[in-house]
This record gives C-alpha cells, sequence and structure tokens, in this order.
C-alpha cells in the first residue's frame, strides 16, 4: 500500500491530497502523524488528481508531511456474537479494556438499501410496559419509533425503561439491545451504563460510545457501526434488536459541520440538503425480512432544539420514521412520568401491530376514544382559561374531567412499573366509563357491552 | 453505438467522466461494475453523470460506457403486476438475481420478463395502413386487455402479421418497408408520449371517499396535489384512492418513501380485491418503490419512468391513475443533485428549474383523444410533505399553482382521530363547475345545491366556534346551537369515513346524495320544528339522529336509511303534536 506524503491543504476536518493512483470513493484513510499516532479518516471527493478526505478524529496534530494510506476499501465493522457484552468506542475500538473482537465477518457500515420486495411488513405486537406507548402509540417489531425531546425532560429514562420492559408477550426469542450514543455527555453515558449494569442488561446489549468530547465527525460513522451490529445479530444470529440511538439532533449538527467544511449549499437552517437522504440511511435500516427470523426496531432519540417539531431534525425525522412519541414540557412540570403528550405522537405501524390475536379485540376502539376525549378535554381547557368553570355544559365538563384523570392514571406510572396490554386497557376502560355512555361514539355497541365496566358488572 | 471513456472525478451519486462524447440524458455504464447513470451536464469534454446506484469504492480511471440511448422504459404486456424500482428494475427479480435481500449493485434486469409468451390476436391484416399509435392486436395480459400499438414515430403498411404465442420481443408484425414490431416498445421517460387532443376534463373520478367525492370532486384527466404534513393520513388516504377510484389502471410510484410502508402496499395490493371485478387489485395495477435509502437519482427518475407507463396505457384508451407519494421527495432529489452540481440555487436551495419541472411534469395529466382515435385518461395525485407543515415552501407553492384540486390534510384533525382528516375549509376543487352537467344527469339535479348548503353550514359552523370559544356554546341562541348540531352531524357522519371498515371504506355518490341529504332533511325538520316551539333538547335528542349516525355501516344502507328518515319523520310529528 503507497503512502503519499502530499497533503495540499487542511482545512477544518478535511484534508486534501495529491496523488497518482486512482482512489476510490467512500475508500476507507489512514493518517500517520509524526508522533506516531494514526487517524482514520474518509474519502469525500476523489478525481484524477486530487483527494478529498474527512478525517474522524479530527485533524489536530496534522500537518503537510503526514503520511496519507489508501486502504482500498470502505469501512467496515468486525462482528461476532462476541459483540454482546462489548461496549466499544464510536469508531468501534474496544473501551472497556477487553480484547479486539475476533471477526466471523467484517460488513460495510453502510449496508446496502433492502430490497422493498423482501420486506415483511411489521406486525408483531412489542409491549414496553409503557400505557402511553402500548394503549395509544403502540411499537411493532422492524418499527422506527422516536423520542422526540428537548432538553431537561426524561427522555433517557423512557428509553432505558423501554429497553428494560420491552418483550414480545408470549415469545421467548432471542433478543438483543445495540445502543449508540452520539455526542451525549460523560454522564449520561454512565447513567446509561449504570442501569445497563444493575438489570444485567449488558450481557445481551453492545454499546458503542462516542461522547460529546469525542471528535464531531466520528458521530457520522457511529450509527452506521450500531446498525451494521444490529443488522448481523438481527439476521445473521435470527435476534430481535432493539436499537437506541441517542442523539439524533448531535448526529444531524455533525452532519452540518461536515457540510460547512465542505462549503455546500446550505439547506434550511444551515443544514444540508441532503439530511433527509442522510437519515434515510439510518432510519431505513430498521425493518423485518421474509424468510428471516431476527428484526432490527429502532428507537431514536432526538432533543428538538426549542421544542420545535418543525424544526428540521424533527421534521425530516418524521418524514421517515413511522410515527413518533412526543415528550412534553408541560406535562413534566405538571410532575406526570413518563412525560408523553399522546395528541403529537403517532404510531404509524399500530393499527396492523393491535386487535384480536395479537393484544384485544377493543385496543383500538378504546384507543381512538380516549384520543377524541383527551382532545377534546385538553381544547376546553383553553375555554376554561378565559370563562371559567362554571360556563361549561355538563357534559363539557365531564371531558374536562377525562382529561385530567387521563393524565393522572393513564399517563402517569413508576419507573419500574410494567404495565401488561390487558392492565393498559383495563385503566382506559376506567377512564371511558367516567363519560357519558352515549359520548362513546367511537366504540360500537357490541365493544361496549363486552368490556364497558357497567355492562361487566351486570 | 458504444464509446468508452474513463471517469475523471467522483462524489456522491455525481460522477464526472472525460473522453466520451455524449448528449444530455444518455445513458451511461459506469465503473467496472457497470452502474447504470444519466448524462445530467456536459461541458468541454467532461460529462457530468448522476449515478442511479451508490458509488462506494468506485475510482478515477475506471472505464465508463455511454449507450447513446436516453433513458427508457420497456413498454408492453407484463407491466400489470409488476413491482419496479425507480428505473424500472423488476425489485422481486433483482432479489433473486443478487441472492440477497438487500440492493446490490450492479445488477440489472429488463423491465419485462423475457421468456413469458403471450397469446396474441392481431386486429390488423396484411395490406392495412397503420401509423403511430394505432393498435394492431390485443393480448390478454390480466384480466385488463393490453392492446398492442404501433411505436408512436413509425407507420407504413403491414406486409406480415402473426397470431399465436410469443415473447415481448418477438417480431409479430412486418411493415412493408421492413420495419419489424414487437409486443414490447420503448420510450423515453422524459418525453411524454403523443396524443391527438387534450380534451377538457369534465367527468368525475368516483373514489367513494365522502369528503373527496362529495366536497371536492377531482375529474378524470385531472391533476391534485393532497399536502400533509406527517402524521396526517397522507397515505392512507393515498391507498384509499389506489384502491377505489373508478379507473382501469393504477401506478402507484412510492418515491422517497418509507421502507416498511412499501412493504405494506407491496403486500397489500396483492390480497385486495377489486370491488368491481373481485379480481386482485395488483392485476391492474403497477407498482414502482424508490424508497428513501434507494440512491437518489433513482428516486428523481421514478415519476418519469411511472408517468411513461401511466400515459401509455392511456393510449390504450383506458383511465389511469398515477399516485406519486411524495413528489416532495422527488423534489428534494433534484435539489440534492443540483447543489452536488454546485449550481446557483434557487429559492431554500431548490435548483430554479424546480418550477418548470413541476408543471411539466403535472401538464403531462390530462384526457385525450389517443392516436388511434380512443379516449383515454391519466389523473395525477401527488403528495406533497411541506417541511414543518408549512404550505408556504417552495415545493407546495409552486404544486398549487399548477394542480386544480387540493385535498388539504390536517394534522389536528388526525390528532382528533377524524379520518380522512382533510380540511374542508382548506380544500378546493376548480372543477365543479366543469363537472356540473355530470352531476345533473348522473346523481341529481340538486346535488350541487345540497353540496353549496353543506360547505355553508360548515363554514358557519367556523364561525360560530370563534364565539363559542369566547363565551361557552350555551350562549349561543338556539338556531345557531342547532347549526352547530347539525354542522357536527355534516361531520361526523358525512365526512368521518373508516378506510377499514369494511362497508364504510366505500361510499357510492348515490349514498353519499342520500346521507347529505338525510342530514340536511333533517337540519330543516329541526329549524321547523324549533320554530314551531318544540324545545332544543328534544329536537337534539331525537333517536332517528343517532341511528343516522350508524347508517353509513350498514350493507343494506338505502333500506336502513328509509328506515331511519321513516322514524324521523314520525319523531318530528310526535314533537309537533306535542307543542300544539
Amino acid at each position: 500500500m503507497k503512502e503519499y506524503k502530499t497533503i495540499n491543504e487542511v482545512s477544518g476536518p478535511l484534508i486534501f491530497v495529491e496523488k497518482t493512483e486512482p482512489v476510490g470513493y467512500n475508500e476507507l484513510v489512514y493518517i500517520k502523524l509524526e508522533d506516531g499516532t494514526t487517524k482514520r479518516g474518509q474519502v469525500l471527493d476523489t478525481s484524477k488528481d486530487i483527494v478529498v478526505v474527512q478525517v474522524f478524529e479530527g485533524t489536530g496534530g496534522l500537518n503537510r508531511s503526514c503520511g496519507v494510506r489508501f486502504t482500498g476499501e470502505t469501512i467496515k465493522l468486525p462482528v461476532s456474537i462476541d459483540l454482546l457484552g462489548r461496549i466499544l468506542s464510536g469508531s468501534g475500538d474496544p473501551l472497556d479494556g477487553g480484547p479486539r473482537i475476533v471477526p466471523e465477518d467484517r460488513i460495510d457500515i453502510n449496508g446496502a438499501a433492502m430490497n422493498p420486495y423482501a420486506r415483511k411488513p411489521p406486525e408483531d405486537f412489542i409491549q414496553t410496559g409503557i400505557s402511553t406507548i402500548d394503549g395509544m402509540n403502540t411499537l411493532v417489531r422492524g418499527q422506527k419509533l422516536p423520542i422526540f425531546s428537548g432538553s431537561g425532560l426524561p427522555h433517557n429514562d423512557i428509553a432505558l425503561q423501554i429497553a428494560r420492559q420491552a418483550k414480545v408477550p408470549g415469545s421467548e426469542e432471542a433478543f438483543a439491545v445495540v445502543f449508540a450514543g452520539m455526542g451525549i455527555t460523560n454522564e449520561e453515558a454512565q447513567t446509561f451504563m449504570q442501569d445497563f449494569e444493575r438489570t444485567g442488561a449488558l450481557e445481551r446489549a453492545v454499546v458503542f460510545l462516542n461522547l460529546a468530547d469525542d471528535p464531531a465527525v466520528e458521530r457520522l460513522i457511529t450509527p452506521r457501526l450500531a446498525l451494521t451490529a444490529a443488522e448481523y445479530l438481527a439476521y445473521e444470529h435470527n435476534m430481535h434488536v432493539l436499537v437506541v440511538l441517542t442523539d439524533l439532533t448531535n448526529y444531524a449538527e455533525a452532519l452540518r459541520q461536515m457540510g460547512a467544511a465542505r462549503e455546500e449549499v446550505p439547506g434550511r437552517r444551515g443544514y444540508p440538503g441532503y439530511m433527509y437522504t442522510d437519515f434515510s440511511t439510518i432510519y431505513e435500516r430498521a425493518g423485518v425480512i421474509k424468510g428471516r427470523k431476527g428484526s432490527v426496531t429502532q428507537f431514536p432519540i432526538l432533543s428538538m432544539p426549542g421544542d420545535d417539531i418543525t424544526h428540521p431534525i424533527p421534521d425530516l425525522s418524521g418524514y421517515i420514521t413511522e410515527g413518533q412519541i412526543v415528550v412534553s414540557r408541560d406535562l413534566h412540570r405538571k410532575g406526570i412520568y413518563p412525560p408523553i403528550n399522546v395528541l403529537p405522537s403517532l404510531s404509524r405501524l399500530m393499527n396492523s401491530g393491535i386487535g384480536e390475536g395479537k393484544t384485544r379485540e377493543d385496543h383500538k376502539a378504546v384507543s381512538d376514544q380516549m384520543y377524541a376525549a383527551y382532545a377534546e378535554g385538553n381544547d376546553l381547557r383553553g375555554l376554561v382559561a378565559i370563562v371559567g368553570k362554571e360556563a361549561l355544559s355538563e357534559r363539557d365538563r365531564k371531558f374536562l374531567e377525562f382529561a385530567d384523570m387521563f393524565e393522572d392514571q393513564f399517563v402517569r406510572q413508576g419507573r419500574d412499573e410494567d404495565r401488561d396490554i390487558d392492565t393498559t386497557l383495563e385503566i382506559g376502560w376506567n377512564l371511558l366509563a367516567e363519560l357519558p355512555e352515549a359520548q362513546l361514539t367511537r366504540i360500537d355497541s357490541e365493544t361496549i357491552a363486552k368490556y364497558h365496566p357497567a355492562h361487566r358488572a351486570k | 453505438m458504444e464509446v468508452k471513456g474513463t471517469i475523471y472525478r467522483i462524489a456522491g451519486p455525481v460522477v464526472t467522466v472525460i473522453d466520451v462524447p455524449t448528449k444530455m440524458y444518455d445513458v451511461v455504464k459506469v465503473g467496472n461494475e457497470g452502474l447504470m447513470g444519466e448524462v445530467i451536464g456536459i461541458e468541454g469534454d467532461k460529462s457530468t453523470i448522476q449515478v442511479y446506484e451508490d458509488t462506494s469504492g468506485i475510482a478515477p480511471g475506471e472505464p465508463v460506457e455511454n449507450t447513446g440511448m436516453p433513458l427508457s422504459v420497456e413498454l408492453g404486456p407484463g407491466l400489470l403486476e409488476s413491482i419496479y424500482d425507480g428505473i424500472q428494475r423488476p425489485l422481486p427479480v433483482l432479489m433473486g438475481l443478487m441472492k440477497s435481500d438487500f440492493i446490490e449493485r450492479g445488477v440489472t434486469a429488463p423491465g419485462l420478463d423475457r421468456d413469458r409468451e403471450w397469446e396474441f390476436t392481431p386486429v390488423v391484416i396484411k395490406g392495412t395502413e397503420v401509423k403511430g399509435g394505432d393498435i394492431i392486436g390485443t393480448v390478454p395480459e390480466t384480466h385488463i386487455e393490453h392492446k398492442i400499438m404501433v411505436p408512436p414515430t413509425v407507420s407504413g403498411v403491414v406486409d406480415d402479421i402473426k397470431s399465436g404465442s410469443f415473447k415481448v420481443t418477438d417480431c409479430i408484425c412486418t411493415l412493408a418497408d421492413g420495419t419489424e414490431l414487437t409486443l414490447m416498445q420503448k420510450w423515453p421517460v422524459r418525453a411524454p408520449r403523443p396524443s391527438r387532443k387534450k380534451l377538457m376534463p369534465n367527468i368525475p373520478l368516483i373514489t367513494g371517499q365522502r369528503i373527496l367525492d362529495g366536497l371536492f370532486p377531482l375529474a378524470k384527466g385531472g391533476t391534485a396535489a393532497i399536502p400533509g404534513p406527517f402524521g396526517s393520513g397522507k397515505t392512507v388516504t393515498q391507498q384509499q384512492l389506489a384502491k377505489w377510484s373508478d379507473t382501469e389502471i393504477v401506478v402507484y410510484i412510492g418515491c422517497g418513501e418509507r421502507g416498511n410502508e412499501m412493504a405494506d402496499v407491496l403486500n397489500e395490493f396483492p390480497e385486495l380485491a377489486d370491488p368491481k371485478t373481485g379480481k386482485p387489485l395488483m392485476e391492474r395495477t403497477v407498482l414502482i418503490a424508490n424508497t428513501s435509502n434507494m440512491p437518489v437519482a433513482a428516486r428523481e427518475a421514478s415519476v418519469y419512468t411511472g408517468m411513461a407507463i401511466a400515459e401509455y396505457y392511456r393510449d390504450m384508451g383506458y383511465d389511469v391513475s398515477l399516485m406519486a407519494d411524495s413528489t416532495s421527495r422527488w423534489a428534494e432529489a433534484m435539489r440534492e443533485i443540483s447543489s452536488r452540481l454546485e449550481e446557483m440555487p434557487g429559492e431554500e436551495g431548490y435548483p430554479a428549474y424546480l418550477s418548470a419541472r413541476l408543471s411539466e411534469f403535472y401538464e403531462r395529466a390530462g384526457r385525450v383523444d389517443t392516436l388511434s382515435g380512443l379516449t383515454g385518461s391519466v389523473t395525477v395525485i401527488g403528495a406533497v410533505s411541506p417541511p414543518g407543515g408549512d404550505f408556504s415552501e417552495p415545493v407546495t407553492q409552486n404544486t398549487l399553482r399548477i394542480v386544480k384540486v387540493f385535498w388539504a390534510l390536517d394534522a389536528k384533525l388526525s390528532q382528533k382521530r377524524h379520518f380522512p382528516s382533510i380540511n374542508w375549509l382548506e380544500s378546493y376543487s376548480l372543477y365543479l363547475d366543469l363537472l356540473s352537467d355530470w352531476y345533473n344527469e348522473q346523481v341529481s339535479p340538486k346535488w350541487l345545491q345540497l353540496r353549496g348548503d353543506a360547505m355553508e353550514i360548515l363554514q358557519k359552523e367556523s364561525e360560530l366556534q370563534e364565539i363559542v370559544q369566547l363565551v361557552g356554546s350555551d350562549a349561543l341562541p338556539e338556531d345557531q346551537q342547532l347549526t352547530m348540531e347539525v354542522a357536527r352531524m355534516l361531520r361526523e357522519i358525512f365526512l368521518q369515513q373508516n378506510a377499514f371498515h369494511p362497508v364504510d371504506t366505500f361510499c357510492t355518490m348515490e349514498h353519499q346524495y342520500g346521507l347529505i341529504k338525510a342530514i340536511l332533511k333533517y337540519s330543516d325538520m329541526a329549524n321547523n320544528a324549533l320554530e314551531s316551539g318544540v324545545p332544543l333538547e328534544d329536537i337534539i335528542s331525537v333517536k332517528s339522529k343517532d341511528d343516522l349516525s350508524k347508517v353509513k355501516f350498514e350493507k343494506e344502507l338505502d333500506e336502513e336509511l328509509d328506515k331511519v328518515l321513516a322514524t324521523m319523520d314520525n319523531e318530528f310529528e310526535t314533537m309537533r303534536e306535542a307543542v300544539k
């Protein structure tokens, strides 16, 4: 392998190298510094005489006399079943003091797009034990369902609770968690690690950590490493893999940083115009394949800058992911955990994962009715602020009360409270029973007769 | 003619090649693996190419071959029931060829199966003079009869015509000048297929969706946009349209769509029965799936591929509906490629030619007299996904300038579980006048009047709603409270429709007329009763009103509706008696 000493220019995280031999696009590059350390990079642009390389570990300490070697292959992750239980850096090196992974295979981290025809539509209900998710925004295997949160909100606790409790009722199939931290603080990382260790979850987890003080460019490969590991475990070892990616906002910031360094034409708010496509190459790696046992389910976390759901990061994510779980500051202020606001939350695959034989036949009706009633009660709160409770009709007052009870009994639950789907629906019915029966317009009369507490009692 | 050159530079999907003469939009095979690409710029001896596959690992110096042909689709029997990617590679075939569940590079497969044989029956004889677009025979493709046409650029006298079983590439007809015609023809996707004349769109596209057919109709050959912020039920609405609209052929383009959603479509369509024939819906459908993580250049091409196929069936005299979900993703593909080309950006980074491309695309819709004298149509329904639900963004604005129907999906409605969550105050249709004759003849001369009345009540409701927000509903005068109640009925009974309910999922024009008439009849009777002194509470709590809300779920809708109306008459009669 030829070593070039022809760095022409260093600019931010990029180096421009003159060369003579052809160099492939996206190739992995090693850069040897004068002090003997090696950095890694990736080819961004290659032409007859000059190559642009982005350096993952940052360009600090680089100068024009550094040696550059082009490896002739794209970045690959060494994979093996021994990945389970390991903690790796954002670029895949062991952080836990353990040995290097002895690879069974080396897989290109960019992954290929799944043939849409090979996909199996996700339909297996995953019980997270959290009522607002199971009852009203049901998660299914192979889905990508992000948590849209804001700074200072307990999204990490929710993610941990899900990672801990998630299961497919009645199924004993192998299950694993792949965790990728992108630009998270050391403190956050420790919280995750401690919880993993406390619950013994680490044994069936693979952890990739790119911390806040690690190079931003490295963040661009961290989620891809994690997903490559996840796909390997899912499709080669038939495991059901839950991938927790946090925090996608830091990833997008790194993307913007790279775009600026490459002097690209910026899109909305300075983020690159290809951010949608770039996001899709991460999110779309969730799924189930016909004829294979494993699955990849994604639970990305992203904090919305200024709690703004129209910000490009949550906005573009929402177009790719199959719904979103929105964490609300208002509910958090009211002291409710988990502060999930069901109104803007959505699970697009919910309908294929619920109903008879999956959860319960009344699931959809209960969920729709609660949505409608809570939305109405919530609207009435605005009215009450103006005219006072007295001005409301009897009916409206019921809905107002419903909204309060809904938050207190259905939304609120303990951090270790693992509610099964029957419990969740039961709480739902008890709340709905507080409303006049004639107002339950989203539930057909047969279902009411069968499940409504007033009828069952008879 | 194939000419070879070499790669000069690679940056993502954009590759610059040198030493190979090219024309704009020629298809080029790039690198050792022969990745497919298209020429999108020429400068000196360098050509810029957008490559439809991932370019990782490709290096400068690798060979380039120019095929000398623009990006084309293969048109012929076998299109129906197919599932293609953005450049007409059949996905199930690719899966076999690549021996992988993932899309690998450098594998191509023809759009039409080369081995399958089709039963060809000629309709012309030796000596017939034929010109471009003329039908020379038929093939039973599915239950749809595929008409084999002379390619638009060819004409002559039939010298020999065969009959029997043929593969798509077999010669079935020879013209006097020696031109051989096959079951298959090729057409460059970016060029509209010619027709004799465009007709006025004055026949509605019946979709069975009440808010669409009833309030904001789309004409056959017309254009519609469905903009919707995410989570507003856009995809379900589009799938409902694909399933139920009364066109013979459906072309569904998943352009930059989610993989799982596409998988859902790919799985659901083959299982769906066509309401008219009882046969699988797939038998009259062509699916194009280029998910968001598949190469961006192929996404850009996908809408044209779909359009060329739609026009081809239109030329056979069929009504075709083309759904593009989502044109925003297509526009983003244009933006991405434009920015790789370092073009001067227009608004929000989109290329300056965005508006021109959008209008060119939508203008390919239309009801036409085909070259062979038949009538066919392509109706285009494009989804737009405005970022942040902001309708002032360039893609939505440029689309709205072109399309005639706007179905405004509203996330607020979907949060309230009002489906289809199309906002009745913001949506519009500019086809109402053109369609009025059809309604008068086919539905009822009263239809447009009823529709107008219903819209007025809904409009009034939104005005009253503002007052209610301030003072509460009890403060309104009784007649206005009644208006609110009728508006609520219109919303819950007429506008809300359950796509997953076996009966409610499709509602005929006749039933729509029945429902709206019944609601407005209640409104009239209630207002009369109120005037004659019946208490508002009694009027609102009549049983027939509750029954009316359930009628739409009944199989025997007509009978049930008659029953409810009879009850309603009785109830109001009794109430009037009581106050006399």
